[in-house]
């Protein structure tokens, strides 16, 4: 067997640093891609939740829509992300998809 | 070449080019599809061909497109997959061959399939446009299209698309809150049969192994919907409901899944949506049982096929444990973290064995499901579904 008590450790602490919301970049995209992607598609062109492709959000400011990713839309399965994403990194997320979101 | 002669050298091959990755110049090897299964490798739109009795990764078929979400089922035969994928896209994939055997895209965004009972159809789920499309299972050529327009005109999103005996299959719309029936005769077009006002939002569905209790679960409403289909004139009844009435909803990070759920001997037991709980609905009365505390917000709870236990993964941030309800007693036996973002699991089909993806660490591991100890771990990029050709032979997902 190839695994060991460290790398499982490892892969425990990335996973829980990644959750408290750090504000590495790489952490966020990946973020946005594989959480936000479960609900919006890994390509963001929508699915149960509505397409955040840049054309979809143009007539959204970014203001909105960190708004909505901090308290989400009640009603809808769009879960409030206060607490896990700091409003610095929501506004981020915000603007990057308006302008097309990194890989 | 003597047939013996052949028959290792394809093996020898197919070992061979499964670790170079090149499917196309493998010879297939003569053998049995009953312990072969994929696996979704979602960012890449690739999957990997397993074997469960050496617990090995034979080869990757790549090119099927968005993966995000995709299923998998299988024919009769078990010698070929249909993989459903994010884009729209539908692949008919060849086990022993591990390649594409013919794809096409459906639509422009779909969300899961089913295949009928005499392994004839193939149906895709759509989230845009709405509706689903059915296929022939052989050349993949439309055999229909029926657009999910519910009583309110709201052109649906469609979810919880499972088979049902005599060539039917079953799925419900989730902005009209409708649950549909369309049966397939041998020609013609296809009967619908509709159940109007089925609750808010429905956002999965599944049907029991005996083809008598489809439900939905209700994300509009916290509870779920019930269609006995075994009475003559199936009722829309609701289940489960208000369980986060009189308590504060945990947000949702990820939808609960229903596919491969966890039914036992008599009950169901399901993910709540807003609650770190397993409720459990007894088949007989239709009651809720009992409210099982666990570690998240459920995805999927998948029983072990005997039935004995029921093994639960969970959604954001808590999604590095798994853990495993007792049937009898109904209690929280064991609890384990494979690793981050653990996204599916898989039994082999007389349930000894467990396949887990552990997606931010590119594995999967083979477990020993009595001894809960890891017999093996399976290279896979950010791999998700794990499906099995066994269940060509089960109803429902
Ligand atoms: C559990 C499913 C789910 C998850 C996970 C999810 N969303 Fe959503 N999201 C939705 C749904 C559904 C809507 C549409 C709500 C509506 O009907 O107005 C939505 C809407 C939105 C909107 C508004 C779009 C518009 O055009 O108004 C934004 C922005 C958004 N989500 C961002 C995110 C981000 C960023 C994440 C990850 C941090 C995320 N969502 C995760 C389900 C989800």
């Amino acid at each position: 067997m190839r695994f060991s008590v460290a790398t499982f450790a490892a892969a425990l602490l990335a996973s829980i640093v990644g959750a408290a919301g750090q504000s590495s970049r790489e952490k966020l995209v990946s973020l946005v891609r594989e959480d936000c992607g479960s609900c919006h598609g890994l390509t963001l062109k929508g699915g149960l939740g509505s397409s955040l492709l840049p054309g979809a959000l143009a007539n959204k400011d970014a203001g909105t829509l960190t708004a909505i990713i901090l308290d989400g839309v009640p009603g809808t399965p769009m879960p409030p992300w206060r607490g896990l994403i700091s409003p610095e990194d929501a506004r981020w997320i915000a603007e990057n998809l308006k302008e097309g979101f990194p890989k | 070449m003597n047939r013996r002669g052949f028959l290792g050298a394809g093996l020898a091959a197919s070992l061979l080019g499964g670790a170079a990755g090149r499917a196309e110049e493998r010879t297939p090897p003569l053998r049995g599809t009953g312990s072969l299964g994929l696996i979704v490798e979602r960012a890449t739109g690739s999957v990997l061909v397993i074997e469960t009795m050496q617990r090995i990764s034979l080869g990757r078929i790549e090119g099927l497109g968005d993966l995000s979400h995709a299923s998998i089922v299988f024919s009769p035969c078990e010698r070929y997959a249909y993989v459903f994928g994010r884009d729209g896209g539908l692949t008919k994939l060849d086990l022993l061959e591990m390649r594409i055997e013919k794809r096409i895209v459906q639509g422009g965004n779909s969300i899961g399939g089913a295949i009928s009972d005499d392994g004839r159809l193939v149906a895709v789920s759509n989230y845009e446009p709405g509706g689903i499309k059915v296929f022939d299972a052989g050349t993949l050529t439309e055999v229909a299209s029926i657009p999910a327009i519910g009583a309110n005109g709201l052109a649906s999103k469609t979810v919880g698309l499972v088979d049902l005996p005599g060539r039917r299959f079953v799925y419900s719309l989730y902005d009209a809150g409708e649950i549909w029936i369309a049966e397939f005769g041998e020609s013609g077009a296809p009967v619908v049969t509709k159940f109007l006002n089925v609750g808010l939002l429905p956002y999965d569905g599944n049907v029991t192994s005996d083809a008598r209790h489809y439900l939905a679960g209700l994300f509009g409403e916290d509870g779920f919907v019930h269609l006995d289909l075994w009475s003559a004139n199936p009722k829309v009844e609701r289940v489960l409901q208000g369980y986060n009435a009189g308590r504060g909803k945990i947000p949702v990070y990820k939808m609960p899944h229903l596919e491969g759920w966890g039914q036992t001997a008599n009950d169901l037991i399901l993910p709540a949506a807003g609650q770190h709980e397993a409720l459990v609905l007894d088949l007989e009365t239709m009651r809720e049982k009992k409210r099982i505390p666990v570690h998240g917000q459920p995805i999927f709870c998948v029983a072990r096929p005997d039935g004995r236990e029921v093994w639960l993964n969970f959604g954001h941030p808590q999604n590095d444990t798994v853990q495993i309800i007792d049937v009898p007693t109904l209690e929280v036996v064991h609890s384990f973290a494979p690793g981050p973002a653990v996204l599916h699991l898989e039994f082999t089909p007389r349930g000894h064995e467990v396949w887990i993806s552990v997606r931010d660490a590119d594995r999967v591991d083979v477990m020993d499901v009595r001894r809960r100890t890891k017999l093996a771990e399976i290279p896979a990029q950010k791999p998700s579904g794990i499906f099995l050709a066994a269940r060509a032979h089960r109803l429902g997902s």
